[in-house]
């Protein structure tokens, strides 16, 4: 099977010289669910930057592929890449610049050309996934900043994305906000690449998760294991919180079964 | 950063000034602002009538004088600068009691510092009636409808929606300056109120190129789609 998105031997530099990714192969298949995780500085903004094609060899010194269900990142597919990987990006303000809600989740679908009945039905689609249809007519900035969160990630999801690529999407949630997310995340049929910080999120809702290291991908197993695994925790600068301890939760057993990609 | 605050000159209210179409208003608001500018300012009690018709209009709006005076100290910079001209114009000068001292002041500049006010104040106070009656959602759509020149309608655009996100930027910085005692008011401070400045614009600028990404993450290909604005 061709999957959602298969990375090989992916390397980059800046411009200015920075080497943040050095040959990462990653491959995610239909329906997973995939935590990136990984230190300050381990080149998974970067990462995430290359799926979308925002990042290629062409605007620094790159080499490795990236295709999104067989479709491979290059000037010529940018736009259908881009209808395919959608990124939320951790401010939601950087995310939702029109003057409504409405306008704002409609902009990713009119890019594609939808119009008309369709482009509504698509928002209010979008909107209904994520709890957000009652503020459809409101600006932006008028909105909690979960609230904003949420309509963030529709803008996306209006796009009808392969897989969605969520970038720290629990920072600066209020507990009762950070677990709304995660049920619209969990209620969500879509495959799932969420870079984060946060582990104990990442092992409720991600069954894989995969760890990259000063530009390598250093660990790649079922969530509970590379949590498990002091030694390789403690080495590429990864703590739990503290209190949390995952051998208290053990491994849900659907998340066990989900993740067909054991190390 | 909650929700809900409305727009800081917007009055909420259901009058006829404020159903009243935007691209109207717009229209009306431009066509009072050069009348004004263009009528000679010796014309004395034209301006009273000038007054008077836009008090009419923000009694009918049932906008609180109270709400707009306070929101006109934009204009203040112009009122210094109109103080200034009697004192620094040439020509004659007649001589004015003021405070016990015979002041010496030039008649042009005191005809052009009232020139200055009178349309200055009508102008900021007509300007303030549109803001307060209007979203600016409204003005923008109104504009549009106007055929203003559609970047430009998107850059204003922007600059609405980011007002609020920029001025809570510098509002941070500058509670975390006085956290580490900083006093915004002392003159002593200024060097370092300035580089904040310098620091919010290079925020700014960098949250603008997020925002491009966002975009073009989302198929932006330079012009916005129809049918979303």
């Amino acid at each position: 099977m061709t999957p959602v998105l298969d990375v090989q031997r992916l390397a980059f530099a800046y411009p200015d010289g920075h080497q943040a990714l050095f040959g990462v192969d990653l491959h995610v298949h239909r329906g997973e669910r995939v935590a990136l995780l990984g230190p300050n500085g381990a080149g998974k903004t970067t990462l995430v930057l290359h799926l979308n094609g925002i990042l290629s060899g062409e605007t620094g010194h790159g080499e490795g592929s990236v295709a999104v269900s067989g479709l491979p990142v290059t000037k010529k597919n940018l736009l259908e890449i881009r209808r395919r990987v959608g990124i939320v990006f951790q401010d939601p303000d950087d995310q939702l610049f029109m003057g409504s809600v409405r306008a704002d989740v409609a902009f990713g679908p009119a890019n594609l050309g939808l119009k008309g009945a369709a482009l509504d039905k698509r928002v209010d689609d979008a909107l209904e996934q994520v709890g957000m249809a009652d503020f459809a007519d409101r600006p932006p900035h008028h909105l909690s900043f979960g609230q904003r969160r949420r309509v963030a990630v529709a803008t996306v999801l209006a796009m009808e994305p392969e897989i969605l690529v969520l970038d720290e999407p629990s920072s600066n949630l209020d507990p009762a906000s950070r677990r709304e997310l995660a049920d619209i995340l969990r209620s969500l049929d879509v495959t799932l690449l969420m870079v984060t910080h946060d582990l104990p999120y990442a092992l409720e809702l991600c069954p894989r998760a995969v760890v990259l290291s000063d530009g390598r991908v250093v660990a790649d197993g079922t969530t509970y294991d590379v949590l498990t695994d002091e030694e390789l925790m403690h080495a590429h600068r990864l703590e739990l919180p503290w209190g949390f301890d995952p051998r208290a939760h053990g491994p849900a057993p659907d998340l066990l079964r989900d993740a067909r990609h054991p190390r | 950063m909650g929700a809900g605050h409305g727009h800081r000159l917007h009055f909420h209210g259901h009058s006829v000034v404020h159903r009243a179409p935007a691209h109207l208003k717009v229209l009306v608001l431009l066509g009072f602002v050069l009348t004004v500018v263009a009528t000679p300012r010796e014309w004395y009690p034209v301006f009273g009538g000038y007054l008077v018709l836009l008090l009419g209009v923000v009694l009918l709006a049932r906008v609180p004088l109270t709400y707009l005076l306070p929101r006109m100290v934009v204009e203040v910079p112009f009122l210094v600068f109109a103080a200034l001209m009697p004192f620094v114009a040439e020509g004659p000068r007649v001589a004015v009691p003021l405070g016990g001292w015979e002041v010496s002041l030039s008649e042009s500049g005191l005809l052009a510092a009232w020139g200055l006010v009178a349309k200055g104040t009508l102008g900021v106070l007509a300007s303030l009636t549109l803001a307060a009656t209007t979203e600016p959602a409204d003005v923008l759509r109104g504009l549009q409808r106007l055929r203003m020149p559609d970047l430009v309608v998107q850059i204003m655009g922007f600059m609405i929606r980011y007002l609020d996100v920029v001025t809570g930027d510098l509002g941070r910085m500058v509670t975390a300056m006085r956290s580490r005692g900083v006093d915004p008011r002392s003159p002593r401070h200024w060097p370092a109120l300035a580089r904040t400045l310098g620091a919010l614009f290079v925020r700014s600028y960098e949250r603008g190129e997020r925002v491009h990404l966002a975009m073009l993450s989302r198929g932006y290909d330079g012009k916005l789609p129809e049918g979303v604005k």
